[in-house]
């Protein structure tokens, strides 16, 4: 089981979620999160003066899914979250030791 | 019986018309020499309530848009707390030591409690209590513009003190001293409707409270820009639509010079507007809302002195010259001096206002520079824009250097009784919650 974390642009959130979703994904835990990287802040105006804001408004998308969906998975979501600009945002997959539904009790593939 | 009857009714219309000649006689000498003008009071009824918009809603939305969203109802109950101390001050003894007694400086106490002062009492052709409500939102919106100078870090029980005490020893003698017959009127100092009486004074108390209260934590070099710039643009609309009442309204009258006053302050105020977004787009490369409308409130403010004197094209100027000097002067102030003025009072307001109380002696005046709707000069300039410049300049020095020096002694001497600032713990978190124990916005 993999854990697969995205950052994303907000505006491709509902792209990536409808593909998803094609794919057989049942569930995705969303943020609005801030962060910088190569795309780097912008500055904001006011009467004269330039702020710089370093930090851009992203979204974080968090997916659990089991080994033989991982590639699938991402390869939507780079399809799907890309502009082709930096800023487009990054994925993090890392192994999951254990995952649970808390309803029933049931534990690993069968709790995706 | 016939006869008696019409010798009754004979002697009856010789009786009565001797009364209504005596009558006649005698009403002037009892001073009854004002006829109430349906018109003007009317006009003048409307621009009460019209100036009273400018501070709530307009002001108060105007600057809580510009705060950061954790003090936007700290400003919003700062300008409505305001507008009711006032409005009981003015009538327990600001209408009476405004308006009242022919002292240089200030009033006296003949109408206390608005005494003496009943439903057939007049002031020019409007009734009295009309021209009471009229001055009296004049009187609520000065203290309130210096809300945004010490906005988001003054303490509320200080600021009711400050507003109040303000208003007395500041504003009254100031409106004494120009329009309630003081020595400055006399001199002959022409401010139509209030370049010194507001906006120089209220610049002024501004441009001290952001020194002596000092700058907000993280001033200059945290960002603190608008939380909410759509409240702005609403509270600036609203400023706009109430100056109408504002300039056109110090006629006082529905006539000629109302008239022109309306079209002089929506020219102003539309070249300050453009002006300022103008200076913006070339030297940062984009227009600014906040910016547009700020040139507005520029050009505003700085044609109010002049709104009974100028013409259309003396508009144009005032308000090109507005959208310049307002806003560097607004960089004067922030970036190089360093004064947390932090919603530009005294850049806009005040400048401005010094502004408009110069220019007004070189256009409008007869035969004078850009002057087609020319009322003149006063008596005691003789004809001369330097002598009318003179006397203006006098006005500034006495009203600014008595505003200054008021202002400071007033918040040294609220500092004794109590403190004026909230602590770091309480700035940090935002006035909102800690001083009202509520936030602008709930969210779920």
């Amino acid at each position: 089981m993999k854990l697969i974390t995205a950052i994303i642009k907000p505006f491709k959130l509902d792209d990536v979620h409808e593909k998803l979703t094609n794919l057989g994904v049942q569930g995705i835990t969303v943020s609005e999160v801030r962060g910088i990287g190569r795309q780097k802040g912008h500055t904001e105006l006011y009467r004269g003066a330039e702020y710089q804001v370093n930090f851009l408004p992203k979204i974080k998308i968090e997916i659990i899914v089991t080994d033989d969906m991982v590639e699938q998975v991402t390869e939507s979501i780079i399809e799907n979250a890309s502009t082709g600009n930096m800023g487009d945002g990054k994925i993090f997959i890392t192994n999951l030791e254990e995952v649970i539904r808390i309803r029933t009790g049931e534990r690993g593939n069968n709790a995706i | 019986m016939n006869k008696l009857t019409t010798l009754h009714l004979k002697k009856f219309v010789i009786s009565f018309g001797l009364l209504a000649c005596i009558v006649a006689i005698l009403i002037p000498s009892v001073g009854y020499t004002d006829e109430l003008n349906s018109g003007d009071t009317s006009w003048i009824l409307t621009s009460t309530a019209l100036v009273l918009f400018m501070t709530l809603p307009g002001l108060a939305l105007f600057y809580a848009g510009l705060v950061r969203s954790k003090n936007v109802v700290s400003v919003l109950i700062q300008c409505f707390a305001i507008a009711c101390i006032v409005s009981v001050a003015w009538v327990v003894y600001g209408y009476s030591l405004a308006f009242k007694g022919d002292g240089a400086y200030i009033g006296d106490f003949s109408a206390l409690f608005l005494s003496g002062i009943g439903r057939d009492s007049m002031s020019g052709s409007i009734p009295e209590s009309v021209f009471i409500m009229f001055q009296m939102t004049f009187a609520i919106i000065t203290p309130a513009l210096v809300v945004g100078a010490f906005a988001e870090r003054m303490k509320f029980g200080a600021m009711c003190l400050f507003s109040l005490l303000w208003f007395t020893i500041v504003y009254l003698p100031a409106c004494h001293m120009v329009w309630g017959g003081g020595f400055l009127g006399q001199a002959g100092v022409t401010d139509f409707a209030g370049g010194l009486v507001v906006h120089l004074t209220c610049g002024v108390g501004a441009l001290v409270a952001a020194i002596v209260l000092g700058p907000r934590k993280g001033f200059p070099n945290t960002p603190m820009p608008p939380h909410n710039r759509t409240m702005v643009v609403i509270g600036a609309s609203m400023l706009w639509v109430g100056w109408f009442g504002f300039n056109a309204g110090s006629a006082v009258a529905a006539d000629s010079s109302a008239g022109m006053a309306m079209l002089v302050t929506h020219i102003s105020a539309a070249v300050g507007a453009l002006t300022w977004m103008g200076i913006e787009w070339i030297k940062q490369g984009k227009p600014t809302v906040v910016g547009i409308a700020t040139g507005m409130v520029a050009g505003l403010a700085t044609i109010t002195p002049a709104a009974g004197t100028v013409g259309p094209e003396g508009a144009l100027l005032i308000g090109f010259l507005a959208g310049i000097i307002c806003f560097y002067a607004t960089q004067l102030i922030k970036s190089v001096l360093k004064i947390d003025d932090s919603l530009d009072v005294f850049p806009v307001h005040g400048v401005g206002g010094m502004l408009g109380i110069i220019m007004l002696s070189f256009l409008g005046t007869e035969g004078g520079f850009l002057g087609s709707a020319a009322a003149g000069l006063s008596d005691q300039a003789q004809g001369s824009s330097i002598n009318q410049l003179l006397i203006q300049l006098k006005g500034i020095v006495v009203i600014g250097g008595w505003t200054a020096v008021a202002s400071w002694l007033i918040l040294k001497m609220i500092g004794l009784v109590t403190v004026l600032r909230v602590n770091e713990d309480q700035e940090y978190d935002g006035l909102d919650i800690t001083l009202h124990g509520e936030r602008s916005t709930n969210p779920e």
